[in-house]
């Protein structure tokens, strides 16, 4: 029985993987060039800001809770490094570690007032995403480009893998940031509190669990974790602006959805969110390839598939819920 | 029983106070502040002045803020009605466009379709994106957040499939009523926003659809029990708030003579939001003001116009409205506290939640 109720946890992970791999291949069949190391590579050299985001989205979302605050906090830590450095003068650890430090302050205090203040998630992040795009603004409403010696090195460096395919450092500090998420969440005891948090607030504070400190530290974790994808975005851009990565929260919920995240908090897996990512980002090439579709049409099949996989979770919950007699809660 | 009335009528007295009293503080600066923020002159028997200015530009939102708080009302959210709005806008704006024709030697513009019938499909068409939302919701039992979250990701790229893409300039005449026309001096799209609220207040308060919002948001379960049909509520309040943005984009389209399926309605989901919160009204259902959620509308309206009053960069705006509301937050917290300390409730099964 234990068994039978992992394996409906991960059908929507199962579902991610195949719809990949189909993906995948139809791109490999219809259009020449596609199936390459380096196309697949790009997927990630392309999305490597999402994936590390995306991460810290899900560990949020398994939690029972949301950050709408990523986006924002991206497009400020790109501000923060281009000024620091083009006015400032600042070196590029000291730039780095400012935006760390900050955006690990913005995290906090948004975990602050959820935790202790009982704001609602979604309303203290969308406030801390509006400070956080005003702030942009403050600093400087225009394009700042960074010309950093260093930061030009990371961005152009590549590492050469077989067939002579490529991958940039960008994607090295993704899968990083992977391995330290993996490890976080399903090898310590912070991972499991989450989990339990997510399962039910309630018990999880009636089993003796820090609920209260764990999620102060998810929040401060996922403002960290934005400040990297931060940095990763300016290797990636190498220019600062108040309107970068706009809406890029919803690409990041929508991967962890597709990646087999409850909404509801509870069950998912951070593994799942990387190909959640990769399939948004291989709906973008199969659009690119084809050539004449326009790229709005990537927001559609985004929408479309966050749509299909809402239903198939909903369907399986249901039927988890049916079997254990319980009438189904009809909406929340 | 007549405690009981008593009470409740002191809690809607408390809770339309604060809204109230946040606007009379905005105002009251303005006016100690700003050069003849109260002045409104009479300029070809249309009234002018920053009070208008913000009536009228806050119309689009006092729309949005109407049927977002019935939504929330239910404890659901919807997060789609920018998208919406887009729509909207694209749909009235290719079926209006404009063709130059000669009439009578005299160069007129002529719409595509007859303007009473862009206007209706261009709310049909935001009513069916209401229902699509209230169809995952109430039907499906999706997560609202999340449930909007679909159409919000794919509406910006429905309105420009309409649009192919384009910013579509409206030539056409009439139609620039809704949004800049006057009305007995005054901006036609106020009256609109009046008769809707009318509307809405008389749904409400008049019939039993309030009671049943309220019963629905406070508790499912329980609503349920009692035999209510849940589902077409909840249905209802999504359908309306489709509605509410759906006009809201004609006025936005209109005021702005074009239709940008990129910008237009860009963020004001979370005006909306922060106009129901403002409002007074709980983001966790239950009890609900329409009337303060159109004071929040005015709020953040007003409070966009002081700053640019006062010549702060007018992207600071953002950086204040999301100030003011953890400010306003943190007053009802604590409001809310203190409140529970003096009047020492019975327990209740929340509060006994709330304890452990």
């Amino acid at each position: 029985m234990k068994n039978l109720r992992i394996n409906t946890n991960f059908i929507p992970l199962i579902i991610t993987i195949c719809l990949f791999c189909g993906l995948f291949a139809i791109g490999s069949v219809v259009y020449r060039g596609f199936f390459s190391m380096q196309v697949v590579l790009n997927l990630f050299v392309d999305n490597a800001f999402l994936i590390i985001v995306a991460l810290g989205e899900t560990m949020i979302i398994i939690m029972g809770g949301i950050d709408l605050s990523v986006g924002a906090l991206i497009a400020l830590s790109t501000m923060i490094v281009g000024f620091s450095m083009a006015n400032l003068h600042w070196p590029p650890a000291l730039a780095i570690l400012a935006v760390l430090a900050f955006c690990s302050l913005f995290g906090f205090v948004q975990g602050y007032l959820i935790t202790y203040r009982k704001f609602q998630p979604f309303i203290a992040t969308l406030c801390g995403m509006f400070v956080a795009r005003g702030l942009c603004f403050l600093i400087n409403q225009d394009t700042i480009p960074i010309k950093d010696p260093f930061f030009i090195t990371v961005a152009t460096t590549r590492i050469k893998l077989m067939d002579g395919a490529a991958i940039s450092l960008t994607v090295v500090i993704a899968f990083v940031v992977l391995a330290a998420y993996i490890y976080l969440t399903h090898y310590t005891k912070f991972g499991r509190t989450i989990y339990a948090i997510g399962g039910n607030e309630q018990s999880a504070r009636l089993m003796g669990l820090a609920v209260d400190r764990t999620k102060v530290l998810a929040y401060t974790l996922s403002g960290f974790t934005s400040g990297i994808a931060g940095i990763v975005f300016c290797f990636y851009m190498l220019s600062a602006f108040g309107l970068h990565a706009v809406a890029l929260e919803m690409d990041a919920i929508a991967a962890a959805v597709i990646g087999g995240t409850l909404m509801t908090g509870g069950v998912g897996m951070v593994v799942g969110t990387v190909f959640g990512v990769l399939i948004e980002g291989i709906v973008q090439t199969i659009i690119t390839f084809q050539g004449t579709l326009n790229s709005w049409w990537t927001r559609i099949a985004i929408a479309f598939l966050l749509l299909a996989f809402i239903v198939v979770q909903r369907i399986l919950v249901i039927r988890r819920e049916s079997k254990k007699r319980i009438r189904p809660v009809e909406f929340i | 029983m007549e405690d009981k009335n008593k009470l409740k009528k002191r809690l809607i007295d408390y809770q339309m106070f604060w809204p109230l009293f946040a606007l009379t503080v905005l105002l009251a600066f303005n006016f100690f502040f700003i050069k003849d923020f109260f002045a409104i002159e009479i300029i070809d028997g249309h009234l002018y002045g920053s009070l208008i200015d913000i009536l009228n530009r806050a119309t689009p939102l006092m729309f949005m803020a109407i049927g977002m708080t019935l939504v929330i009302a239910t404890g659901g959210i919807d997060i789609s009605v920018g998208s919406v709005l887009a729509i909207s806008g694209a749909v009235v704006s290719i079926m209006i466009g404009g063709d130059m024709v000669f009439l009578n030697g005299e160069q007129q513009y002529v719409s595509h379709y007859p303007i009473v019938l862009a206007l209706l499909a261009a709310i049909a068409v935001s009513v069916v994106c209401g229902i699509w939302n209230g169809l995952l919701v109430a039907k499906l039992g999706i997560q609202a957040m999340v449930a909007s979250l679909i159409l919000l990701v794919a509406g910006r790229g429905i309105a420009q499939l309409i649009t192919d893409g384009n910013v579509v300039t409206i030539y056409y005449k009439p139609f620039f009523y809704i949004g800049s026309g006057f009305l007995l001096g005054l901006p036609f799209s106020i009256f609109l926003v009046a008769a809707f609220l009318v509307l809405i207040l008389w749904l409400v308060k008049k019939t039993a659809f309030g009671l049943f919002v309220e019963a629905i948001g406070s508790n499912v379960v329980s609503s349920r029990f009692t035999g209510l049909n849940v589902q077409r509520m909840v249905w209802a309040c999504y359908a309306i708030s489709g509605l509410c943005a759906g006009i809201a984009g004609l006025i936005v389209a209109s005021e702005v003579k074009s239709a940008d399926s990129n910008s237009a309605g860009m963020f004001i989901e979370l005006d909306a939001i922060l106009a129901v919160v403002l409002g007074g009204n709980s983001m966790a259902g239950g009890r609900f003001l329409v009337m303060g959620s159109v004071i929040g509308a005015l709020i953040v309206q007003a409070l966009t116009t002081t700053i640019y009053a006062i010549g702060v960069p007018p992207e600071v705006t953002m950086v204040v409205k999301a100030l003011v509301v953890v400010a306003i937050y943190l007053i009802q917290s604590q409001a809310v506290k203190s409140k529970v300390k003096t009047q020492a409730t019975p327990p209740t099964l929340k509060s006994k939640e709330a304890q452990a």
